[in-house]
């Protein structure tokens, strides 16, 4: 069988607690050894000198489009956009054309993803409600029959608390959880930014913290009253941070995630009105930014995901008010990560891989994010110390739309294997 | 003028808008001869963009294009063009083709004439975009109360209406504080937007507070539509408590000034007693805004760039 010998690396494997210069045998598509010196033996030679070997990042928050939006990205550009970022498993949002809230769309995605996909794992994500209309339930268990992961409304909070509730009881019993877009949409109204001094003197309508930690409040309770598991989605407030973690201190089943975006951005940075700033949760303030690197820190918030959301050109060169939500994240998901966490100082690269890796294989309860002899070789090739600038326009993405374009940071992904093939290599 | 377009006032220096101001003076004096027609803007094309309706505003550059004989056209588009139609982008890239020298734009979207700004080769002036500013207007109001006031540094503004949504507000505060006058505002709490203290301007907690004192009480529009989203519970109580009206007037400097951007509405944030009273320029105002516009339209034509 095919043997693959990654030479020399940094190994770093935070789910056994490994962080050393060795070799990785992989076999058949497994960690076979991890050691100094393993003899090549008919393997092909990686030479990861001076690189990081690590666990294969997990993003539990990705749009890929697909059915229906291909205009803006699909299943073969947006897994290959997902590889180029260092991805090997990816969760994509149901709120696509049509809805995925049947079995039909699920099996669509995963066959799609299979066949003409990178490589990457495709774990789809179904819809709450058919529709994402926050009415009915949707068909979960021959979702998760088809092969979802979890269940979301995202892009839509569910405003019925019944219904969440409901949805709750009734998902568990297909070992189903939810991951909640929390946001209160009267308190949203027409608001287009954080609402706060920027707001005030860029004359844009603002949203307050509270619609989103309004809806986190009502989430944590909810799933607290019933015992159940709640994952909630890009959290971007000190408040928000805050509940999660008194939360999780009285033993509430509450899990969280950020995106790198609420780590290094702010609200001024939409000074100039660039909608490629625009997106929602929108960018916060700097409290807020520190907020989320220490509850990454501390464990409140579990994981780092992209929210991944390609948008076409067109889509972008409006005004603001009318330009689409969303950020294209695969791509500089890491070096913006590795920049502001590991570099800053806040965080290991140990820890930050654990957050992109190890902690959403657990959450979603998939394989991956380890290392360990017998693991599946999804593995990320990393250089943290490169300098790179980001050049939205080489992006692998459909979508462009970025805020961090011609900015500079540290972190290179030099190559992503799957299963123990590489699916993406620099150069 | 140094600059390619007048977006606002925010970073618009003392002496840019003194300059401005200066030229407004000579520019009226066009304006109140027996003939209108100088040949300022002759061989120059001027285009109204506009978004939104508007009478005063539009009309106002529109004459002022026409009495220093410009090439002079105007271009209506429906707010609902504004999601469905050609882009923003491509209708300026348009207008540039046709050898257009300055676009004056109005737009219900902040940040509007700024995007136009960056895709086209004419010079913008931002006739009101969104709820962000609203350059013009504050400068022919500060050219109105420069005329009766004199030296603007040191005087005291009481700016009572919907602040929130208010472009006036906002350039206003940018023009008056850059001047050295101190900016009083006053609303109901929803209609404060958070942190404009930051801006350099004070918020009064009363009509009579703000008014106290004051060189110049001037009103914001309220429209209905704001007590109908339930910012405010009825226009009777909203007058009650942060109408204009001569009593509340009185509490200012004995030749106050009472202003008002327009349209105004009458028994809703000004009284039509206060309206038109002595110490009423609202249509001065309007004199103010044709002036201020021609010197504008002749600055923005002769850059010095």
């Amino acid at each position: 069988m095919e043997k693959m010998l990654l030479r020399g690396g940094r190994v770093i494997d935070p789910a056994s607690g490994v962080n050393q210069i060795a070799d990785l045998l992989i076999e058949n598509g497994r960690v076979a050894a991890i050691g100094e010196n393993l003899p090549a033996d008919g393997a092909q030679v990686f030479d990861a000198a001076g690189k990081v070997v690590a666990p294969g990042f997990i993003d539990m928050h990705c749009h890929l489009r697909d059915p229906g939006l291909e205009y803006k990205e699909d299943l073969i550009s947006g897994t290959k956009a997902a590889a180029r970022g260092g991805f090997t498993g990816v969760c994509c949002m149901p709120n696509t054309k049509p809805v995925n809230d049947n079995a039909s769309v699920t099996r669509y995605i995963l066959e799609k993803a299979q066949w003409q996909g990178s490589g990457v794992h495709v774990y789809p994500v179904g819809a709450i409600s058919k529709g994402l209309e926050g009415k009915e339930m949707a068909e979960i268990g021959r979702m998760k029959q088809a092969g979802i992961i979890a269940i979301s409304d995202d892009g839509k909070p569910v405003t019925n608390s019944n219904l969440l509730r409901l949805a709750m009881q009734y998902a568990d019993y297909f070992n189903v959880f939810i991951m909640s877009h929390s946001e209160d949409k009267n308190l949203v109204g027409d608001g287009v930014m954080n609402e706060g001094f920027i707001s005030t003197k860029l004359g844009l309508p603002g949203i307050t913290r509270a619609a989103e930690e309004v809806m986190i409040a009502r989430d944590i309770l909810v799933a607290e009253a019933e015992g159940k598991r709640i994952h909630l989605c890009h959290v971007s407030t000190k408040g928000g941070v805050q509940l999660v973690r008194e939360a999780k201190k009285r033993g509430v089943r509450v899990t969280a995630e950020t995106a790198p975006h609420y780590i290094a951005a702010t609200d001024d940075w939409v000074i100039g009105y660039d909608s490629n700033c625009r997106v929602n949760p929108p960018l916060r303030e700097e409290s807020d930014r520190l907020a989320c690197i220490e509850g990454l820190c501390d464990g409140t918030l579990d994981a780092i995901a992209t929210d991944h959301a390609p948008h076409h050109l067109d889509e972008k060169r409006v005004e603001f008010h009318i330009a689409a939500s969303g950020i294209s994240g695969f791509e500089t998901a890491f070096c913006v990560s590795n920049t502001m966490l590991v570099k800053s100082g806040a965080m290991t690269l140990d820890k930050l891989i654990e957050l992109m890796s190890a902690n959403p294989a657990k959450l979603l309860g998939v394989e991956g994010g380890c290392l360990a002899v017998g693991s599946a070789a999804d593995i990320v090739v990393l250089d943290p110390e490169r300098e790179v600038t980001v050049d939205a326009d080489k992006f692998v993405s459909r979508g462009h739309n970025t805020p961090f374009h011609g900015k500079t940071y540290f972190g290179a992904v030099c190559a992503t294997i799957v299963g123990g093939k590489v699916i993406d290599q620099e150069g | 003028m140094r600059r390619k377009d007048l977006l606002g006032l925010d970073g618009v220096s003392r002496e840019e808008i003194t300059e401005i101001l200066d030229n407004a003076m000579t520019m009226r004096q066009v304006l109140r001869s027996s003939n209108k027609k100088t040949a300022h803007l002759q061989g120059k094309s001027i285009v109204t963009l506009f978004y939104e309706n508007s009478t005063r505003t539009r009309m106002s550059f529109e004459l002022a294009s026409k009495y220093m004989s410009a090439a002079a056209a105007n271009i209506s588009a429906s707010a609902s063009s504004v999601a469905k139609g050609e882009t923003l982008i491509d209708t300026g890239v348009t207008l540039d083709q046709m050898g257009t020298d300055v676009i004056i734009i109005r737009h219900p979207m902040s940040g509007a004439p700024a995007l136009l700004a960056k895709h086209v080769r004419s010079s913008i002036i931002n006739a009101g975009d969104g709820m962000n500013e609203h350059p013009t207007q504050a400068l022919l109001d500060m050219f109105t109360m420069r005329e009766h006031l004199g030296d603007l540094e040191g005087i005291k503004v009481a700016v009572c209406g919907d602040v929130m949504h208010s472009r006036v507000a906002r350039s206003n505060i940018y023009g008056l504080t850059t001047m050295g006058a101190k900016v009083v505002l006053c609303a109901p709490p929803t209609l404060i937007p958070p942190r404009i203290e930051e801006l350099g301007c004070t918020v009064a907690p009363t009509i009579e507070d703000a008014c106290e004192g004051a060189d110049v009480v001037m009103g914001l529009r309220i429209q209905r539509e704001r007590q109908q989203k339930g910012l405010f519970p009825s226009v009777a109580e909203y007058c009650d408590n942060w109408e204009i009206t001569p009593e509340r007037v009185a509490l200012a400097k004995k030749h106050a000034l009472v202003m008002h951007p327009g349209p105004m509405n009458r028994g809703v944030e000004i009284a039509s007693s206060a309206a038109d009273s002595a110490q009423s320029v609202i249509n001065q105002q309007v004199e103010s805004g044709v002036a201020v516009r021609m010197a504008l339209l002749y600055m923005f034509t002769r850059k010095e760039i």
